[in-house]
């Protein structure tokens, strides 16, 4: 099993799969419950061990089904809590990610996405992103998504997956890959003073002692109450994407060309774009770090002045169509270029298709 | 001088039921409520409704509950009570939920031997969807998808889960009961009373399955389904002590 290695100059070498353990446990995670599947192995080997040494719980749950489940139960009992996963065992966990968004329960669930569909492969992927962005699960229902793309931004993402989780009451994905998991990199030390933030639960059930008693529940019956609940969820969301949104925009107008890109295929294109300005070449990078809400009005503004957009995917055209969502109103042209199945774009490709566009 | 020898249960809230004619949650209920007061443990308890008719038990019971998706309570209560050791957590679950859809959750949350005690009402059927065939129909039973009756080779057999969990290290108390006569009735007290100790003392996993009526999907009058009960259920399901 890797650990953390410390380096000089108050830095440390890390697996992004731990990462996401240790800034959990940084950020207050209390409760850790998950099941093994590559590749995030090292995420709930590492919370083995660092979760019982920090005095919090951990479970190896029987299923993805009894994870997320386990989750729950914590959740609802006041204590902030996550599980990991990797795409398939996210597909199981989907029915109690709905249940934890019809009762208002905060949690972070880490998917380290592989390729898909069925068992596919063990891969770095993105395949999940409608799944991601678009509920996922049953019933009108959505999550905050938030993607790191380096082992360091991890760091940063973790304290505020649980924030908004506790926050707006939801639960929230992290989204990172296989390659984002199983990297190594250096983390400067300072990253790991989180503060933690607490959020009142007076709705968290702990017995009715010098109170009335409490129910925690998806069940509405009657329509219109159960409207009244999909209102109020709407209606956080919509909070949300005023107060949270978050990205990262390196464009200037003299650039002919945007990429939209996000995750370990943002890292990639930060390279391509280094390159090509040493060929005279100016590309500007958009880069979501929440990917739902979208930033949509923000990515729209800027096709305002720069009509060629490049979308680049680890995965069939998904984000592409909140691309288009945000720049078509502006005869902005979109273009992409996807890989699947665990593919990952070379340099070169890109290179060669940037050109192409440009041509 | 009068002296009050029954009233309800503090832990009852005092609303009209929504259960059928001769359904056997009611009892259960309150037998549970009765316990809650008397091993005065309303202020610290967290029950976990299931899927089915009892997932409206939260409006009866005056004290705190959660919801828990169909099968899927063991889990929950799994993390409520490892997060809450001081408080008192069961589970109320049906034969679908609990030996059905929520088998894998029912035998690992055992054999971990979590500090739980679960209530598992056993009627037969799947009383609110219709009275479709459950794990533990029995053989010759006719429920709306066996109309001819449960036939092992075309069905399978019923499953025994009391005595398929007897095995695990974990498991601390397991008894069958039922609600086919008063007697009975207080007998079915006396083994949940034991169950909720085991928790309180620490003991680990204690689970009591309740023989139970449900009249409008067994096509029976109250009283013809609890002889039914008396006469035929028992012999695929006998009452006693199994571990």
């Amino acid at each position: 099993m890797r650990s953390m290695k410390k380096m000089a100059n108050n830095r440390v070498l890390i697996s992004g799969n731990e990462a996401f353990g240790e800034a959990a446990i940084l950020s207050g995670c209390e409760f850790y419950a998950g099941y093994p599947i590559t590749p995030q192995n090292e995420l709930i080997q590492y919370m083995s061990r660092r979760m019982l040494e920090e005095n919090k719980i951990f479970i190896q749950a029987e299923s993805e089904l009894a994870s997320i489940n386990m989750v729950f139960g914590a959740s609802l009992s006041g204590v902030r809590s996550m599980t990991s996963s990797s795409s398939p065992g996210i597909s199981l966990m989907q029915e109690g990610i709905s249940y934890l968004a019809g009762c208002e329960l905060p949690a972070v669930i880490v998917n380290v996405m592989r390729g898909g569909p069925g068992l596919g492969n063990i891969a770095p992927s993105q395949a999940d992103y409608f799944q991601s962005t678009r509920g996922g699960g049953h019933g009108d229902y959505r999550t905050p998504v938030l993607a790191p793309s380096s082992v360091a931004e991890i760091f940063k993402i973790m304290p505020r997956a649980f924030d908004i989780a506790d926050k707006y009451r939801t639960p929230v994905i992290v989204l990172g890959d296989g390659m984002l998991g199983q990297m190594m990199e250096p983390v400067d030390k300072s990253l790991f003073d989180i503060e933690v933030k607490e959020y009142p639960k007076p709705w968290a059930l702990r017995g009715c002692k010098d109170r009335e008693p409490q129910l925690i529940k998806s069940l509405y019956l009657a329509p219109e109450a159960l409207e009244e609940l999909n209102l109020r969820l709407w209606g956080r969301y919509q909070e949300i994407g005023r107060e949270e949104l978050s990205f990262e925009s390196n464009i200037s107008l003299e650039d002919e060309l945007v990429v939209v890109a996000y995750g370990s295929m943002a890292r990639i294109a930060a390279g391509v774009i280094r390159r090509l300005k040493r060929e005279g070449l100016d590309i500007g990078l958009f880069r979501p770090i929440m990917l739902w809400p979208y930033p949509h009005k923000e990515l729209g503004e800027i096709s305002k002045k720069i009509k060629n957009f490049l979308v680049l995917e680890m995965s069939s055209p998904q984000m592409f169509e909140d691309v288009m969502l945000s720049v078509c109103s502006n005869n902005a042209k979109v273009d992409t270029l996807c890989r699947m199945g665990g593919v990952i774009p070379t340099e070169e490709e890109i290179i060669d298709k940037i050109k192409s566009i440009l041509k | 001088m009068k002296k009050i020898i029954y009233t309800r249960p503090e832990s009852l809230r005092e609303v009209h039921t929504h259960y059928c004619s001769g359904c056997g949650h009611g009892t259960i209920h309150r037998l549970i409520a009765e316990l809650i007061d008397e091993l005065d443990l309303r202020e610290k308890t967290i029950a976990i409704a299931p899927v089915g008719c009892a997932v409206l038990a939260y409006d009866y019971w005056n004290f705190d509950t959660t919801e828990a998706a169909h099968g899927r309570p063991l889990a929950v209560a799994t993390a409520i009570k490892r997060v809450q050791p001081d408080n008192f957590v069961f589970t109320y679950q049906g034969d679908g939920d609990l030996a059905a859809i929520g088998t894998n959750e029912t035998i690992h949350a055992a054999c971990r031997g979590e500090n739980l005690t679960v209530v598992f009402v056993n009627n037969g059927v799947y009383g609110m969807t219709g009275g479709q065939m459950a794990p533990t129909t029995i053989l010759s039973q006719k429920t709306t998808t066996s109309t001819l009756g449960r036939e092992s080779n075309i069905h399978g057999h019923p499953l025994p889960l009391l005595e398929m969990l007897k095995v695990l290290d974990g498991v601390c108390y397991l008894e069958r009961r039922s609600l086919i006569s008063p007697q009975e009735i207080n007998k079915t007290k006396d083994a949940l009373r034991e169950a909720f100790k085991n928790q309180i003392e620490e003991r680990g996993f204690s689970m009591v399955e309740i023989l139970s009526p449900c009249p409008t999907h067994a096509k029976m009058t109250p009283v013809d389904n609890l002889k039914w009960i008396k006469e035929e259920i028992v012999k695929t399901y006998p009452l006693g002590r199994v571990k």
